[in-house]
């Protein structure tokens, strides 16, 4: 049971990771990992999302959407004849649950900290509502119902999924910052060696999938 | 502001605002779709239906959008095109869909879209947001292309399914480089089209 979840997180951190075998979230990863200050900001914000939203999204793909989830509303009719409940496949609506929760788990955890934690609020500033577009959430969620991890492990997925973002925008963050030292071809300076920099931690990253658990 | 021109609105973005290589937007799906040139194509086509036909959207209802909600909506009607999309090429593209799995899904949290949705279809007429659209999703398509051309050049030998160079597991000569096939080859790929980019046009340098 634990080896099951701990093979499911460290397969989401290290494995496939969102980030640099996925090429998720990549336009924030991209642009905010300038100073390694606000990229540990904003790693923890996207852990915080995606631990909720990916168990979140589950739910409402088991219970709601999938083929059969709603067989339950049969119980509530008088009859079955006109229209049975256990045959509805309501899947395609999946991107647009799923953006809507994460728009709204966004908001939610946005005024939360505003109340209780007023200095991590700041500390994030203008992250926790980017994170709404950051495909690295959409990504995981997506990944989830493909995968059609049950409860449990989605939310080990989520958190593993965040945790392993996190710290691939960390590292890149630390490497740029020495970069800026460094005497790069006018051509390639900014946009062209991070790229370069990128697919270098990524070969890298790629020497974990071996790991069997 | 003076009305944009047909031309430049249509191709600029193509090449000298190309939204992937200079403004880093959607990059996401850029490189993780470019391991076969078919599938990069579906994929392109995918992105500028959705962006053009969300522009239009966008711009049509833009005096009823409310300032402070204007997010939620253009949410709602990238996802509810995007939803189009993926039941069209399920329905006939059924294997092309398989191969993109996530990331059509993904085209909606892609920054190109949301962006000219805000940047540009909020001020400007139905119409010339709708072409705006369909320039930003050929720049799109042109990078993913060039980036599985030589993706898949290099790693299978073969150009749109057809063998090029001859596999050595065929007899032939060549010996595919399966690092092509991997993901960092994408970011590398896509760092030296940036060069070459900036070699030719030196006001695109960054400073830093």
């Amino acid at each position: 049971m634990v080896e099951q979840y701990l093979s499911v997180f460290l397969k989401a951190v290290f494995v496939e990771n969102l980030a640099l075998a996925f090429f998720l979230g990549m336009c924030t990863f991209l642009a905010v990992s300038k100073n390694v200050k606000t990229a540990i900001g904003l790693g923890i914000a996207v852990i915080a999302i995606e631990t909720i939203t990916v168990p979140a999204n589950q739910l409402i793909y088991s219970l709601l959407l999938k083929k059969g989830a709603l067989t339950w509303v049969n119980d509530l009719l008088i009859s079955t004849d006109t229209y049975n409940f256990a045959e509805v496949d309501l899947t395609f609506l999946g991107f647009i649950s799923y953006i809507g929760v994460i728009a709204a788990m966004v908001q939610i955890l946005e005024m939360f900290l505003d109340r209780f934690m007023p200095s991590l609020y700041n500390a994030l500033g203008i992250f926790l509502p980017l994170i709404t577009v950051n495909c690295a959430i959409l990504g995981a969620s997506l990944f989830m119902e493909q995968r059609e991890y049950p409860f449990g492990e989605s939310v080990v997925f989520g958190f593993g999924c965040g945790v392993g973002w996190a710290l691939a925008i960390m590292a890149l963050a630390g490497i740029r910052e020495k970069l800026k030292y460094s005497d790069v071809p006018p051509p390639l300076r900014g946009l062209g060696i991070t790229f370069i920099t990128v697919g270098l931690m990524s070969l890298a990253f790629m020497s974990f999938s071996g790991i069997q658990l | 502001m003076a009305a944009p021109k047909v031309g430049k609105v249509l191709f600029g973005p193509v090449i000298d605002n190309n939204p992937i290589a200079l403004q880093i937007l959607g990059i996401c799906s850029a490189l993780a779709v470019t391991t076969s040139i078919q599938v990069s194509i579906v994929m392109s086509l995918a992105v500028i239906a959705v962006t053009g036909c969300s522009n239009a959207a966008v711009s049509s209802i833009r005096h009823y959008i409310p300032g402070s909600i204007r997010i939620i909506v253009q949410m709602t009607v990238i996802a509810s095109l995007v939803i189009v999309v993926d039941q069209v090429l399920k329905a006939y593209m059924y294997d092309i869909s398989k191969q993109l799995s996530v990331f059509v899904g993904l085209i909606i949290t892609n920054c190109i879209v949301m962006g000219r949705a805000e940047g540009f279809a909020m001020k400007n007429g139905v119409w010339i947001s709708f072409l705006d659209g369909i320039g930003n999703g050929m720049g799109y398509g042109l990078v993913l292309i060039v980036v599985a051309f030589f993706r898949e050049l290099f790693g299978s030998g073969s150009l749109l399914g057809f063998e090029l160079f001859q596999l050595d597991r065929n007899d032939g000569w060549y010996n595919p480089n399966n690092l092509m096939l991997l993901p960092p080859s994408a970011f590398f790929i896509i760092g030296f089209m940036i060069w070459v980019i900036r070699l030719n046009k030196p006001e695109q340098i960054e400073e830093a």
